[in-house]
């Protein structure tokens, strides 16, 4: 399977996960952890564009992150699945390999 | 008389100190070591503000829960400011707006103030320390 990239920059700090879009192909997965579960929020208007640029990638971000910064599974947008540690686990390892945008 | 010497009462300046935080709360760890400065200069008797702007405006997100990632929730601790006699908490209205948050989102009650405002009570301060 394709690869997984993670990113853990907030996109309204850093243009990481913009490079991140840009550098990467359609079809693999992207997982949001630490302060980039900000930019799975629907909260954020600018979000909705980053999240258009990955329609044909799969993206995730990490629940146990997002519930530290105060934040739902409610508040996060329609088509990022969230996923626990175990979820993480499992993606690494379904994954031909992973590329951290740090 | 300079900024560190007693007057001749013996009493020592107070300074008027302005913490900014910009930074996200867990993600580093600029928000609660600058948590520990606030509390550090109430010790000392100095007049402390604190503003949040940027990403700094998530530290005082409700419903914080940090079991999850193993670390301690230090957001209570804004509550507890008022003990302290730290009363002067400033949000800036344009970081608020981007992140799609009001007021009623934040732990604690705080004064919204727009950029030119808090660059003005920037301005008036001895010293800033920025987090």
């Amino acid at each position: 399977m394709a690869v997984l990239h993670t990113t853990n920059k907030s996109p309204l700090q850093t243009r990481d996960l913009e490079s991140c879009l840009r550098l990467t192909r359609p079809g693999c997965s992207i997982l949001l952890l630490e302060d980039a579960v900000y930019g799975a929020l629907k909260s954020i208007e600018a979000n909705a564009k980053l999240v258009d640029a990955a329609k044909d990638r799969r993206l995730y971000v990490l629940g146990p992150d997002l519930a530290a910064r105060g934040f739902t599974p409610e508040e996060v947008i329609a088509g990022i699945e969230v996923v626990d540690y175990g979820g993480f686990v499992d993606l690494v390892a379904e994954h031909h390999h992973v590329q951290a945008w740090v | 008389m300079s900024d560190t010497e007693a007057d001749e009462g013996g009493n020592r300046k107070v300074k008027r100190f302005m913490i900014v935080n910009r930074k996200a709360p867990y993600g580093t760890i600029y928000a609660l070591e600058a948590l520990e400065v606030v509390l550090i200069g109430a010790a000392f008797d100095q007049d402390m503000t604190l503003v949040f702007a940027d990403d700094g405006v998530y530290q005082l997100k409700k419903g914080q829960q940090t079991k999850g990632i193993g670390q301690k929730n230090f957001s209570p601790s804004y509550r507890a400011l008022g003990d302290y006699d730290i009363e002067k908490l400033y949000v800036e209205r344009e970081s608020l707006q981007a992140r799609g948050l009001a007021p009623e989102d934040l732990l604690v009650p705080v004064r919204v103030l727009g950029s030119a405002e808090l660059s003005v009570l920037m301005d008036e301060q001895d010293v800033v320390l920025s987090f």
